[in-house]
């Protein structure tokens, strides 16, 4: 059972009462775009064995949306943000590199 | 290699059964083969095996990380079946299916093919009307298979419950030749067939890189040394993303959990396969006796072939009303694997970025009664270089192209 503190109203969520909401700091693509931005934006979607940065819903509390830094090999959760930035913070970063020395936020995963 | 037969079986009933053979070997690896398949599933294991079968390409190694038919191959809950809406699924599921009425005696091997029935239930009016249309489909497509009323499927399954409250049986898409096979043996069947053909099993060989030159591959870095090759097929289910990252492009894959579980072994209660989309839940009843039971996927990218109690407490909670003598059952055990969706549910026989590199995955929680047919046609891509008419439709880049093969619309998940 995965766990997950809402970073807005601080309660420790298990997961029957957030709802999943698979990649975090997409681009998106509007009208316009090259049938290949619409691809990766749409489908070609990050599947890292290792750290991965998702989007959450806090449904059955307070509603919101929040981003969450886990790694999709242990389980493991580095922590949770508020969504309103374009990428993860740095104090998230940290705490990754801490866990995972080595891993780049470019993507690249080590672990 | 010795045939099984009736006469081997009495042969050596009368020696002790002391000269039972192995069915593969193990030979430890060529510097290098004319096709290298990655991963001993089913999938793998049917893709070499037709490679040699239909194409006479036997100088062909499969490398696979663990044990041979440990992936999803060993993990799923069999259920074999063709009624597919889209044209293109239709005719590779169907394929499949009619090479698993005779797969044991093609391999020498028993499968255990058993078609029972697969009874598919609509719960909801939604269904009935996404079934009345496959059913309609199908009788296009060719593809044997019926909707039935809800007396009938009281009839073929007296165990079911159909009068609700919560989710009453308003009908079932039928298809009387669908039904379930031995997961393990439809592995271990093609295996030993691949080493007959003199192919090399390599088991405990993790493929850690792919290597190429101005575009085309030439081999693999592997835990076991490098080995070249002419031509790869990578065929990892939910690994597949990790294989693509090896050769420099990316899949429209997500890997996520999907758990199944068994009960205690009872006495025969149900000779049919039945499965209640609505409430992600499906179930047979295998030889031994145990209650099979498949559940819903998770919602987040996952590689732990561990999926999330929930889902097994939500399962069991809608399959109790439809079936209430389960309440009283002991459930013994549960597993998960992971598997590889797409964005359309269909799975992918393709071509890749990389020359001579074929992949062929996202068969996601429904490819096991796919076996023999994406073998069939993955072989085909790989001998030729080109897709054949059975994997034509299922190339990586009709997301790009918007070409998909919608199969997630109906019931939204597919077994
Ligand atoms: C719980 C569950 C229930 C299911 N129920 C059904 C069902 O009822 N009916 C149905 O049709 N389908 C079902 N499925 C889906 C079905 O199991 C899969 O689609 C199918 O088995 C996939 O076969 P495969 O050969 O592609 O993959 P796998 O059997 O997973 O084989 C892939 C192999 O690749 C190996 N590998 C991975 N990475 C590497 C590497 N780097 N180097 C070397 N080897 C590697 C793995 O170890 C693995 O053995 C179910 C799946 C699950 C998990
Ligand atoms: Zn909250």
């Amino acid at each position: 059972m995965l766990t997950l503190e809402c970073p807005y109203c601080g309660v420790k969520a298990c997961e029957t009462e957030l709802s999943p909401g698979y990649e975090a700091h997409l681009k998106r693509f509007g009208p316009g775009s090259t049938p290949e931005e619409f691809e990766a934006y749409m489908f070609a979607r990050k599947n890292p064995k290792g750290v991965h940065f998702e989007r959450w819903r806090h449904t059955y509390g307070c509603g919101k949306w929040f981003l969450a830094a886990r790694c999709t090999a242990t389980l493991e959760v580095f922590g949770t943000y508020p969504a309103q930035v374009s990428g993860p913070p740095p104090e998230i970063i940290a705490k990754i590199q801490a866990r995972r020395p080595g891993w780049t936020p470019d993507g690249k995963a080590t672990a | 290699m010795k045939r099984y037969s009736v006469f081997a079986i009495a042969r050596e009933a009368l020696r002790h059964h002391m000269g039972w053979e192995r069915a593969w070997a193990s030979p430890e690896p060529k510097a290098s083969y004319d096709a290298i398949i990655v991963g001993a599933g089913g999938h793998g294991l049917a893709t070499a095996y037709y490679l040699g079968k239909n194409f006479g390409i036997t100088n062909v190694a499969i490398l696979e990380k663990g044990w041979l038919g440990g992936g999803n191959t060993g993990r799923n809950t069999t259920i074999i079946r063709s009624n597919y809406l889209q044209d293109p699924s239709a005719a590779i599921y169907e394929k499949s299916r009619s090479l698993y009425e005779t797969l044991s005696q093609d391999l020498n091997y028993n499968v255990m093919f058993s078609p029972r029935g697969v009874m598919m239930l609509a719960q909801t009016h939604h269904e009935v009307r996404g079934y009345l249309r496959t059913a309609h489909a199908n009788a296009l497509q060719g593809v044997a298979t019926e909707f039935i009323t809800p007396a009938r499927v009281k009839e073929l399954c007296p165990i079911l419950n159909i009068d609700g409250p919560r989710y009453p049986v308003l009908g079932a898409l039928w298809q009387a030749r669908g039904g379930t096979g031995r997961h393990d043996a439809v592995a271990w069947g093609y295996a030993r067939a691949c080493s007959a053909m003199g192919m090399h099993i390599i088991q405990n060989c993790e493929v850690k890189g792919v290597r190429s030159e101005n575009g085309v591959v030439t081999g693999v870095d592997t835990t076991k040394g490098y080995i070249g090759t002419k031509k790869l097929g990578m065929v990892v289910a939910g690994h597949s993303g990790q294989l693509a990252e090896m050769a420099g492009f990316r899949l429209p894959i997500e890997a996520v959990a999907l758990q199944a579980l068994v009960s205690e072994p009872i006495k025969p209660c149900m000779d049919v396969v039945v499965m209640a989309n609505t409430v992600h839940g499906y179930m047979s009843q295998s030889d031994k006796g145990e209650m099979v039971i498949g559940g819903g996927t998770d919602g987040f990218n996952n590689y732990t072939q561990r999926g999330s109690f929930h889902h097994i407490e939500e399962t069991l909670r809608a399959l109790v009303e439809t079936f209430p003598m389960l309440s009283r059952l002991k459930m013994l055990r549960q597993w998960g694997g992971i598997v590889d969706m797409t964005g359309d549910r269909s799975p992918l026989i393709s071509k890749t970025p990389l020359g001579n590199c074929f992949i062929n995955c996202g068969w996601g929680t429904g490819g096991f009664k796919a076996i023999p047919g994406s073998g069939w046609a993955m072989a085909e891509l790989m001998a030729k270089g080109e897709p054949g008419p059975l994997a034509e439709a299922f190339n990586m880049w009709r997301f790009k192209e918007g070409q998909f093969i919608d199969e997630s619309v109906a019931a939204g998940v597919a077994h």
